[in-house]
């Protein structure tokens, strides 16, 4: 018989029996102390264990940086940081890198930067609550999930070849800039909302147009946080490989940019192909941490300005 | 003068919204370039032999342009780093909104967050120098860069969306809920498992497939861990070639528009199709089943 059906009056019986027992049968050979003190356990085994997954994300954060920070100093001196590659790569320093990655990430975030921030506006401001934002949303959110590689390939088909902007800066650019746009919005319409209600309704009972609250209210006290949004997105810009490899970089330029039409280097890809496809991987390898170290301290000290930032904002909001 | 401003409103306001549209003009731009560069590789090939031809050979003569093996590498690769970091991930993420103290907290967050700003070929350059052999030496393998190598590296790039996410939902789970099941006699991990979990449940099923799809468009780091053969893996230490790597990789020397450039397009769409996938099931799982207030649980 399938115990869990109740087919008869006797079956139910049980079935409560049952469950009473399950419930309320605290006097068992355990006393419902020694039962506490067993619940109590578990919790405290568990506890610890969320704690070692907690830390483990900083114990593997350490041990990345400690690896670059550790074979990567030595590669670091002024040569280094202010000459171009010599020797087919096996020499020198990665100066046309750090100028095209400033470059590709300044170039995305004045693409990116004024439609985030207005389409945030939009969200935040303007929109009611419908089909139309659902769908805005939905936009965005799948803009979000694009993988690198296919923002390459997109901005290889639309921007290098159909627009006939070649490999180059301007095509790079773009091609981060709509990838890094979802980032922005973000923040943006984070800030956005941190800005209490009254300060709206205190404008617009002054009799300020909506346009004019957003312009002289709104925007002012969520400036702050639009911006740590803005640099949010410059990092994860700087950050990336595969939407620049057909777009923008080149194993090799000597010389600097001169025009946005020109092709750059750029640090992650730098890395990638000394790491992978240089002519002497091993001998390389010390130049490939030092590079690799560049361009973390880019990133994450661009990261912890803004996070540091962001945290000083949330306690002055309080 | 209220004519002028009345105007300039409506401009505005329409200024606006056509800009909020440009995310979603991006998306469809993007769909419509991959198709249009993708499409014409079955002219040559069927679509059922792209799909389930299992070689991959794209530069032989005549060529074959099979994705099975790169498809089976993205879905083993994303599941078995799936399985590393969602436990991970969603532990980390009751830690912090349930058992850890302010302070604790004020530190661990920024960690997560450093985490997710590491760009993506720094991770799969410390996997290629530092863990490989590690992992060439302990296992007695053939080589490092394998599956499993790739996986663990996706695993860590996917635990800070997870964990995020995940966070965002448990924290918001009203505090009337707790205290009514630690009245009852729960103990805090009880409240935890029987309550707040089942409550957050939609958001952390949404933070779990965000984290999958991002594992499976990570380009960088299957490109340079997962050891590029193009062959259906047959144990976790095999090498692997993932449908973004592969594309990464070959795309530099394709012929302009010729068939195996046309073929790695229809495998980006194949990898978008993934992405759009999952992204749109995470939308649907946190619209349908959201927590609104006490009453639905």
């Amino acid at each position: 018989m399938n115990s869990s059906r109740v087919e008869t009056m006797d079956d139910f019986v049980s079935l409560k029996s049952k469950k009473e027992k399950g419930f309320f049968d605290n006097s068992g050979p355990e006393s419902s102390r020694s039962r506490l003190a067993r619940r109590k356990f578990f919790q405290k085994l568990l506890f610890i264990m969320f704690r070692i997954a907690a830390g483990l994300n900083g114990v593997v954060l350490l041990i990345i940086v400690y690896y670059l920070v550790s074979n990567g100093w030595r590669a670091i001196n002024w040569t280094f940081l202010t000459q171009a590659p010599m020797d087919s790569m096996t020499k020198g320093g990665i100066l046309p890198c750090i100028v095209g990655t400033f470059l590709l990430g300044v170039g995305a975030l004045v693409v990116a930067f004024p439609i985030g921030v207005a389409s945030a506006i939009y969200i935040n401001e303007y929109a009611r609550p419908g089909k139309v934002l659902r769908i805005v949303r939905l936009g965005i959110s799948n803009l979000a999930g694009v993988p690198s590689v296919v923002f390459g390939l997109f901005g290889l088909a639309f921007f290098v070849i159909y627009l006939e902007m070649g490999v180059s800066l301007l095509a790079g650019a773009l091609t981060l800039g709509a990838m890094s746009l979802p980032v922005i919005i973000g923040s943006s319409e984070e800030a956005l909302k941190a800005v209490p209600n009254t300060y709206r309704e205190a404008s617009l009972g002054l009799g300020a147009t909506k346009w004019q609250t957003i312009w002289r209210v709104v925007l002012p006290s969520a400036l702050p946080g639009i911006l740590t949004g803005g640099i949010l997105g410059l990092s994860r810009a700087a950050g990336e490989t595969a939407p620049i490899m057909f777009t923008a970089a080149v194993f090799f330029t000597p010389r600097l940019p001169k025009s946005v039409f020109d092709e750059v280097m750029a640090l992650p890809y730098h890395i990638y192909v000394l790491a992978t496809a240089g002519t002497e991987i091993e001998a390389t390898r010390h130049l490939q941490y030092g590079t690799a170290l560049v361009l973390i301290v880019m990133v994450l000290g661009l990261n912890l300005v803004a996070i540091i930032w962001r945290s000083r904002l949330r306690r002055k909001m309080k | 003068m209220v004519m002028r401003r009345q105007l300039k409103e409506k401009f505005m306001r329409n200024l606006f919204t056509l800009v909020a549209f440009a995310s979603i003009a991006i998306l469809l731009a993007i769909t419509i370039f991959l198709f249009k560069e993708g499409l014409p590789v079955f002219n040559l090939i069927s679509v059922k032999d792209f799909f389930f031809g299992i070689y991959w050979y794209p530069t032989s003569d005549p060529p074959d342009f099979g994705i099975f093996p790169l498809i089976v590498a993205s879905i083993s690769v994303t599941l078995l780093s799936a399985s590393i970091a969602i436990p991970l991930g969603v532990m980390t993420a009751v830690y912090l909104a349930e058992v850890a103290s302010p302070r604790v907290r004020e530190l661990i967050k920024p960690i997560v967050e450093l985490l997710a700003a590491l760009p993506s070929v720094v991770i799969g350059f410390f996997g290629m120098v530092v863990v490989a052999p590690f992992l060439q030496n302990t296992f007695n393998i053939a080589t490092g860069l394998n599956l499993f190598n790739a996986s663990l590296m996706l695993a860590f790039m996917s635990i800070p969306t997870i964990c995020s996410i995940s966070e965002d939902a448990v924290y918001s789970v009203p505090d009337a809920l707790r205290e009514a099941s630690l009245a009852l006699g729960a103990t805090h991990l009880e409240t935890i498992f029987r309550v707040v979990l089942p409550a957050a449940v939609s958001g952390i099923c949404t933070a779990i497939i965000l984290g999958m799809s991002r594992a499976i468009g990570e380009t960088m780091v299957v490109l340079m861990v997962a050891g590029g053969a193009a062959m259906v893996p047959s144990s976790i230490f095999d090498p692997v070639r993932a449908m973004p790597g592969s594309i990464a990789a070959e795309m530099a020397e394709a012929p302009f528009r010729g068939d195996h450039y046309h073929a790695l397009f229809a495998t980006a769409i194949v990898l978008f199709m993934f992405t759009f996938l999952f992204n749109l099931i995470a939308d649907y799982m946190s619209h349908k089943y959201r927590q609104v207030g006490d009453a639905t649980l």
